[in-house]
């Protein structure tokens, strides 16, 4: 079955966000990203400069998918993490149940710096995923219930 | 999969252009692209061969605007056409929202979109997706080219259910933004809906 929507609170977006920030301090990296499995871009932390975050989510997204897809090619469930190592800048992917932990750091930091602190705060975040379904799971009215053809169509005008 | 954050107030949802090798798939993302305002769309990625086909997936991201105070954003995928990467095609259904079935007219191409149309029917009951459910829309491109089928003839031979059918020249511009229009709208309908 495909996966529900991701509807997020404020209160919840904002935990996130710190949960980052406090990733990105402990691991000292430059970015760090939370991204659905889909390429979504959910939250992100740190020094974003012109950095193109939705093409990076998108693409973090499609490598995570086809490494994945290799994985399950010779018996792997799938590769839970992946690291790219660069002459200056690296990234290294947590695959955290639905989503994807993206931490972008270069020379002041480690891979395995990285690793331990990625992997300290995961339960922190899979905690998060499952409150995350749980919303969405009550009755709360959606604000899209009441959307009109005519909102739809001033979109395209 | 929609993915709506009230705290930025947006709404994102996913849309794939499908299709058999050549169809269109890509020129129909360029069109938008370059018809679109900067400000209004993200850089359009290609992970393509160096001949220029596309080997994993186009992608760009496009803002259309707002909804009852969330910014709706839209972000569109092609899927490589050429029958042998198939495991690619898979993938980039995972969490889609709507699907645009881009048809390449050519009578020499109609059992490419016969083929293509029934791989997409496979791969998204793979993911749990129902063809006769999901928003949808069927595109008959290159309606400028000589050797044709007629447009009656192509709907009738791939239409599914009621899909809006859209005639297009995607080299040209003609038909993208109503291709694109009528998925859209469907998606946002659904969310109306759930």
């Amino acid at each position: 079955m495909p996966d529900t929507p991701i509807l997020l609170q404020e209160r919840q977006y904002h935990q996130i966000k710190d949960v980052l920030a406090r990733l990105r301090t402990d691991s000292v990296s430059r970015v760090v990203f939370l991204v659905d499995k889909d390429g979504q871009e959910i939250a992100v932390q740190g020094e974003i400069g012109d950095l193109d975050t939705t093409s990076l989510a998108s693409l973090a997204a499609g490598n995570v998918a086809a490494t994945g897809g290799m994985a399950q090619l010779i018996g792997e469930k799938e590769f839970p993490t992946l690291s790219h190592e660069g002459e200056r800048e690296s990234i290294h992917i947590s695959v955290i149940g639905r989503l994807l932990l993206i931490v972008v750091f270069d020379e002041r930091s480690t891979l395995g710096l990285v690793k331990l602190r990625s992997r300290q705060v995961s339960h922190q975040i899979l905690a998060m995923i499952e409150e995350i379904t749980k919303v969405q799971t009550s009755s709360e009215e959606s604000p899209f219930a009441e959307i009109t053809d005519e909102d739809i169509d001033s979109l395209f005008n | 999969m929609t993915f709506i954050n009230y705290a930025s107030r947006e709404i994102n949802c996913k849309i794939v252009y499908y299709g058999p090798g050549l169809c269109g798939k890509t020129t129909n993302l360029q069109h938008i692209f370059e018809a679109t305002a900067p400000q209004s769309r993200g850089k359009l990625i290609s992970l393509a061969t160096e001949t220029d086909r596309t080997l994993f997936f186009d992608f760009m991201p496009l803002e259309l605007g707002t909804v009852r105070g969330f910014k709706t954003r839209f972000h569109l995928y092609t899927v490589p056409g050429q029958v042998f990467y198939d495991a690619s095609r898979k993938l980039i259904l995972k969490g889609v929202d709507g699907v645009v079935f881009v048809a390449d007219s050519q009578e020499e191409r109609m059992d490419a979109n016969i083929e293509s149309l029934y791989n997409l029917e496979e791969n998204l009951k793979a993911q749990g997706y129902d063809l006769m459910k999901i928003p949808y829309v069927l595109q008959l491109n290159k309606r400028d080219l000589p050797n044709v089928i007629p447009a009656a003839d192509l709907s009738a031979e791939l239409m599914r259910r009621e899909e809006p059918v859209v005639e297009a020249i995607a080299s040209t511009g003609a038909g993208v933004f109503d291709t694109l229009k009528a998925v859209a709208k469907q998606v946002l309908t659904e969310l109306r809906k759930s």
